[in-house]
């Protein structure tokens, strides 16, 4: 299928309205994606036509929305190649499926077992593992960044060891859009026997993530990164694992049979979905995945890389521009500063020019104390971005730096 | 000048501006040429929380007024700063305790007040009247 941007933009509605009387250019794509009307409409379809709850209704509408609610999940298995369909946990997103595996993990772990976090993960990464510490006595150890941005994996492999239980990692660091070579850090620390979790939410909407391949032991993303709705998202975890971990919160659909005594828990994935799950956003998020799938791939690439690079040859010759994280290994991300200037005083001026930036420290403080800065302006593209876009990115960020200096 | 004095004057200034650029550039300008809190009152204790760029209020009573100095890193928000302390700085408790901001709606900056915004202004007013109030009480 060939690739015709303005025939893509019409897929978003949002895409057409205006901000601040100047056309809505979106570049925080990073933080989440806009919805195609497919995606939307397959939302209102759903509570317009078959809202049910899941699962347990022998009547008709139960089960067509029972159909729906599956088939999107083995819609999400396909896409990402895992074995079972059963090994997709849909959460609430990646923040909730980060805390289902260190709650499970809870209880896995010993007091002096070690756990690897990198350097460059997201707040909601390094929180849920901090908690499971104090209670285990577990220990975590960080694998330091580089100046470019990449993380430094000699100091990985002197941190792993016996002692080593769990690894977490980001995909692509969510404020500089670096990837990072997971599938090296799997097999690493996969010869000392340890599990590793990745954090897929910047990674699923550039590229398509073959999970046997991979061999990540958990993987996890957020539907409204690619497209999908927000509230929902999925854990992948392989079978075994899944097994073994004990479910993180009790409710109804989670169960097999229930006395006082005691309770036998249902089979997975239903372990691990307490409660009714959020059906709507599911069955969007399963639309959102076979609309990506339509687009390609490998058009999203091609799109993403050209707008990046573009971006970052206009962007550098900006005097006293500084980018942050100038690795080649990157998603089409542009975390910078501007000389002095206060990257929210620049982001609030892109704002009356309809222009949508990030400006802060991005959920990720341990990356900014590294730079010793107290933010940066963060431009995210999508492949629904223009070039044409950029220039007027270019055009008042130095309308911005004039004001500003 | 009285409080309401002051922000008829700063409403007239900026209905000179025509468009949002020149109503910025001159809010930039302000916050350029305001006095800033000295540099020994840049303490944490005097950091106003909730902002994406540190923001500093200090405060003191001279003669039964209070005087408030500010320090921004974003340079807008040093602006609206300024714009208030020109309006709230060397008044009375009393009067500060019973004055509002709705002048920087007619100046067209009300977007940067909004409680959802983390430039730390909206705590920054709060601040200014609870020192009011503290003031008032020391009388």
């Amino acid at each position: 299928m060939g690739f015709d941007i303005n025939k893509i933009r019409e897929d978003f509605p949002i895409l057409s309205r205006k901000v601040n009387g100047y056309p809505f250019v979106y570049l925080d794509n990073a933080a989440t994606s806009q919805k195609p009307k497919i995606v939307i409409d397959s939302i209102v379809d759903y509570y317009s036509n078959y809202n049910s709850n899941i699962h347990r209704g022998v009547h008709s509408v139960s089960q067509e929305a029972t159909d729906g609610y599956e088939s999107a999940r083995q819609t999400i298995q396909t896409h990402f190649n895992a074995k079972y369909s059963h090994e997709i946990i849909f959460t609430s997103g990646t923040t909730h499926s980060i805390n289902l595996v260190a709650n499970g993990f809870e209880s896995l772990l010993n007091s002096g077992d070690e756990i690897i976090i990198s350097g460059l993960e997201h707040h909601s990464n390094i929180v849920p593992w901090q908690m499971m510490c104090e209670k285990n006595g577990a220990i975590i150890k960080v694998i330091p960044m580089k100046e470019n941005g990449e993380l430094n994996l000699p100091v990985f492999e002197e941190l792993l060891c016996e002692k080593t239980k769990l690894v977490f990692v980001n995909h692509i660091s969510n404020a500089l859009g670096i990837i990072n070579p997971i599938k090296k850090i799997i097999k690493k620390a996969h010869e000392f026997g340890a599990v590793v979790l990745i954090d897929g939410a910047q990674a699923s909407s550039h590229f398509k993530t073959d999970l046997q391949d991979l061999d990540a032991d958990f993987y996890t993303t957020s539907a409204h990164k690619l497209c999908g709705p927000t509230g929902v998202g999925m854990l992948y975890g392989k079978e075994k694992w899944l097994k073994k971990m004990p479910p993180y919160q009790g409710g109804g659909e989670m169960i097999s049979t229930v006395t006082f005594k005691k309770t036998t828990y249902a089979d997975l994935p239903h372990k691990f979905e307490a409660g009714t799950p959020n059906i709507a956003g599911v069955i969007g998020f399963g639309e959102a995945v076979n609309y990506l799938n339509k687009i390609g791939f490998d058009n999203i690439k091609n799109h993403e890389s050209s707008l990046l690079d573009y971006a970052t040859k206009k962007l550098k010759t900006i005097p006293n521009i500084k980018i942050y994280g100038d690795s080649l290994n990157k998603t089409s991300v542009i975390s910078f500063n501007v000389g002095e200037i206060h990257a929210y005083d620049i982001g609030s001026i892109l704002d009356k020019f309809g222009i949508a930036v990030r400006t802060g420290q991005h959920c990720a403080q341990p990356i900014m104390d590294y730079y010793n800065i107290s933010g940066t302006v963060r431009v995210s593209f999508s492949f629904y971005n223009t070039i044409e876009e950029i220039d007027h990115l270019y055009k008042s960020l130095l309308q911005a730096i004039s004001m500003l200096s | 000048m009285t409080i309401k004095e002051i922000q008829d004057e700063i409403v007239e200034e900026f209905s000179l501006f025509e468009n949002w650029m020149e109503r910025y550039e001159y809010m930039i300008e302000l916050g350029k040429s305001i006095e800033l809190i000295s540099p020994s009152n840049k303490t944490d204790s005097n950091l106003i929380k909730g902002c994406q760029s540190k923001l500093w209020l200090h405060a003191e009573i001279l003669e039964g007024k209070i005087l408030y100095t500010t320090d921004s890193e974003a340079i807008i928000t040093k602006g609206i700063a300024a714009i208030l302390l020109r309006a709230f700085s060397n008044q009375t408790p009393l009067d500060i305790i019973n004055s509002d901001v709705k002048y920087i709606d007619e100046i067209g900056l009300k977007e940067h007040l909004s409680p959802t915004r983390a430039n730390g202004l909206v705590s920054m007013i709060r601040q200014v009247k609870y020192y009011a109030l503290a003031f008032s009480k020391q009388e």
